[in-house]
């Protein structure tokens, strides 16, 4: 079947973002099923509103949360693309941004935040030492990688990642939202935990 | 080199007893844990083994210094006696020696884990201990322990444990962080309270203590300075000096002309860079969000001029043993000549939003005061101390690049109180550009990297060097046994002793003070941790 959602980001083509082809092989797999038109199109609508208006958790440990409020500063102006709402309370957000090292102390804590948020959710894990530890993976005291604790959706490297890259790894997070089947897969009720 | 004079544990409360009271050595400079391992044949006789620690005091009225170490053979239950009835800092200090290498201070009233979870086994930084395999990732929640214990002293000499409580039952406790957006990072206390009056604060560390020092003694020298800018990345600059210079010290480099000016410059730039974040994010916490963009429309500025020079904006990299990392950029000079009359001139629209606000004014003012000999007692350096009366800058105590040859005022204020820091902070960034000014038109020419062999192997000893930070002294003491890796490499901390101060500043004010005072204390959470 012929991929037939192709997420639009405003003045960016889609064939500059890298990495389509997981993108695509995402949308492969959601469509298998195939699709009621009706709710496709509500889908897309949904989606439209949803990927504008992610807010993210305000949360930082170390260097990346500088960079973080750099982005919501007056020269990097996070509001322009609908991340401004940076909530303080798990269960107001939309995403978690890990910006900085998840330590094996931290780690309960974040898993914690990350369940009181409210479904849908996703996770950006912002920075060398989220994604895979970075310059402390040697540590006896650091997670090496966030991924291991939580299901991640978009990786950001750098140490701290410029805030062009911010915008970057939040985009192809929006672009992940905008080919989800809200009423199929997203909104399903989170099953109960077995007993 | 430093000599450090040997006690015998006996006598060590003695010694440190007539320190303090006959040589009027008042600030506990450093308190440092060390595991110098088991006797071995062939030892020297001078030779200190068993695990121990490394006293560090200055006196604040002669400028004296004193280093003082005393060690145990015990491994099994190491026991050294107690100074944080002498000094109030050491109180955190032993704690945190306690969690790193389990030495036990007999009377200290507060024998609990600091960084590790209460359920930690072992003590991570022996060099014995296997942290990573006795303790995997544990997912379950911490339990919070509202008793600990203490090692009571006898008159016959036994020892005997007393559990002394933190919150009884009775009493209303909040806890605030580590998820907590004024605590500036993931801090956490444990708050007491009376009605709104907070009665106690329990402070509770190490979410994102990394174990930097640990690391670094398996790290090359050059490896080694990675690690510094991450520890306060708002002193990145002046963090990674003290580090180089502690190593040349050591190496006995000489660096040249220009490399001292290139680093003072870039101190002085990384000094206002934190400074204006500071007051963005104390304002952030009050509650005036215009001021916040104020502050980070500044502090970009300074951003770009690191950025063509060293390549990046946060974590820089620039200093290196002996030199920089790359010479600076042709633009350097005159990006900085701009940005001096521009600050400047700019700076009176920060007073006009904020200072003078009324709300700002009722909320600093007489609020969080902390006492000079509370200051100098818990060694609450920087621009917290400078606030209370003590002037402590180590640009002026202890000159080192090119501080001794230009022209700037300590800004001391005696207030005490919270806007006593807070226009600490904001002088001190005319104090700054004025610095610079001296600096930018006089960079001599010369070679920005002195050639240092590829394998540093630092002399045998002990060395200590520390610089001002942005918010206080920073310093790294340095062991080595002579190998290419440091023996023992111990960062002062700036923001462990504005974390200790909360306690004692914060009884009796109002919980919604207790952003206030954070704020103007200006801690960064991952350098407490390190």
């Amino acid at each position: 079947m012929e991929v037939k959602k192709k997420p639009k980001i405003k003045d960016i083509p889609y064939d500059e973002f890298i990495d389509n082809d997981s993108l695509e092989k995402l949308v492969k797999e959601l469509n298998t099923g195939g699709a009621n038109v009706a709710i496709g199109v509500l889908d897309d609508v949904i989606n439209w509103g949803r990927s504008n208006s992610l807010w993210p958790l305000t949360f930082g440990t170390s260097c990346c949360a500088i960079e973080f409020m750099a982005l919501g500063a007056a020269r990097y102006d996070m509001a322009r693309f609908g991340f401004e709402v940076a909530r303080s309370s798990p269960r107001q957000a939309d995403m978690i941004m890990v910006c900085g090292t998840i330590t094996n102390r931290m780690a309960p804590v974040l898993k914690r935040l990350y369940d009181q948020m409210a479904d849908p959710k996703y996770v950006i894990a912002v920075g060398g030492c989220t994604i895979s530890g970075g310059p402390f993976v040697n540590s006896y005291h650091v997670v090496k990688g966030v991924d291991k604790i939580l299901p991640v959706d978009v990786y950001i490297p750098g140490c701290p990642p410029r805030p062009e890259a911010f915008y970057y790894g939040m985009m192809q997070l929006q672009r992940k939202v905008k080919i989800e089947n809200f009423f199929g897969t997203v909104n399903k009720k989170e099953k109960k935990p077995e007993e | 080199m430093e000599e450090i004079k040997y006690i015998e544990p006996s006598q060590l409360r003695d010694e440190m007893l007539r320190l303090r009271n006959e040589k009027k050595m008042d600030f506990l400079e450093n308190l440092i844990g060390m595991d110098w391992g088991t006797p071995a044949e062939g030892d020297a006789p001078e030779m200190t083994r068993g695990l121990g620690v490394v006293y560090r005091l200055e006196s604040t009225e002669t400028h004296e210094h004193a280093a003082v170490k005393t060690s145990t053979l015990d491994r099994e239950h190491p026991q050294l006696p107690t100074v944080s009835d002498i000094w109030k800092i050491a109180n955190i200090y032993e704690r945190e020696v306690y969690d790193f290498y389990g030495i036990e201070f007999i009377n200290h009233p507060d024998m609990r884990r600091i960084y590790l979870r209460n359920d930690w086994v072992g003590f991570p930084f022996r060099k014995d201990d296997e942290p990573e395999k006795e303790n995997p990732l544990n997912m379950e929640n911490e339990e919070t322990i509202d008793t600990t214990t203490e090692l009571e002293l006898n008159p016959d000499g036994t020892i005997k444990n007393v559990e002394n409580v933190i919150f009884d039952d009775r009493e209303y406790v909040i806890n605030i962080g580590p998820q907590h957006p004024s605590t500036h990072g993931v801090l956490r206390y444990r708050v007491s309270l009376e009605g709104e009056t907070i009665k106690k604060i329990d402070p509770i560390l190490g979410y994102i203590h990394r174990g930097i020092e640990k690391m670094n003694e398996s790290l090359t020298y050059p490896q080694t300075l990675a690690l510094t800018d991450r520890l306060d990345y708002l002193s990145a600059q002046q963090n990674r000096h003290a580090l180089c210079m502690c190593i040349e010290k050591a190496m006995g480099i000489e660096v040249s002309e220009r490399v001292q000016y290139i680093r003072t410059i870039m101190d002085e730039l990384q000094r206002i860079d934190s400074h204006l974040l500071y007051y963005a994010c104390l304002t952030m916490d009050l509650g005036a969000l215009t001021a916040f963009f104020y502050g980070f429309r500044d502090r970009e500025k300074i951003l770009d001029i690191f950025e063509e020079t060293c390549g990046g904006r946060l974590i820089i990299n620039y200093n290196t043993i002996g030199g920089v990392q790359a010479d600076i950029h042709p633009n350097f000079v005159k990006r900085v000549k701009e940005f001096i009359p521009y600050m400047s001139g700019i700076i009176h629209e920060y007073h006009d939003i904020f200072t003078g606000n009324i709300i700002a004014q009722n909320r600093m003012k007489g609020v969080g005061i902390l006492s000079r000999e509370d200051a100098i007692s818990f060694g609450a350096t920087g621009g917290s101390g400078r606030a209370s009366g003590w002037a402590c800058d180590v640009r002026k105590r202890i000159p080192y690049a090119m501080y001794d040859k230009v022209d700037f005022k300590e800004i001391v204020r005696t207030e005490g109180d919270s806007f006593a820091r807070y226009m600490v902070r904001m002088d001190e960034i005319m104090e700054s550009l004025k610095i610079i000014e001296q600096l930018i038109d006089n960079i001599p020419e010369g070679p920005y990297q002195t050639k240092t062999k590829p394998i540093i192997k630092v002399p045998e000893g002990s060395y200590y060097s520390a610089v001002e930070a942005s918010r206080g002294e920073f310093g790294v003491f340095l062991e080595s046994h002579g190998d290419k890796y440091p023996y023992r490499l111990h960062y002062r901390s700036t923001g462990l002793p504005l974390v200790a101060i909360m306690d004692t500043v914060c009884r009796g004010a109002k919980i919604a003070d207790l952003i206030t005072v954070g704020g103007t204390v200006d801690y960064v959470v991952p350098d407490i941790d390190r």
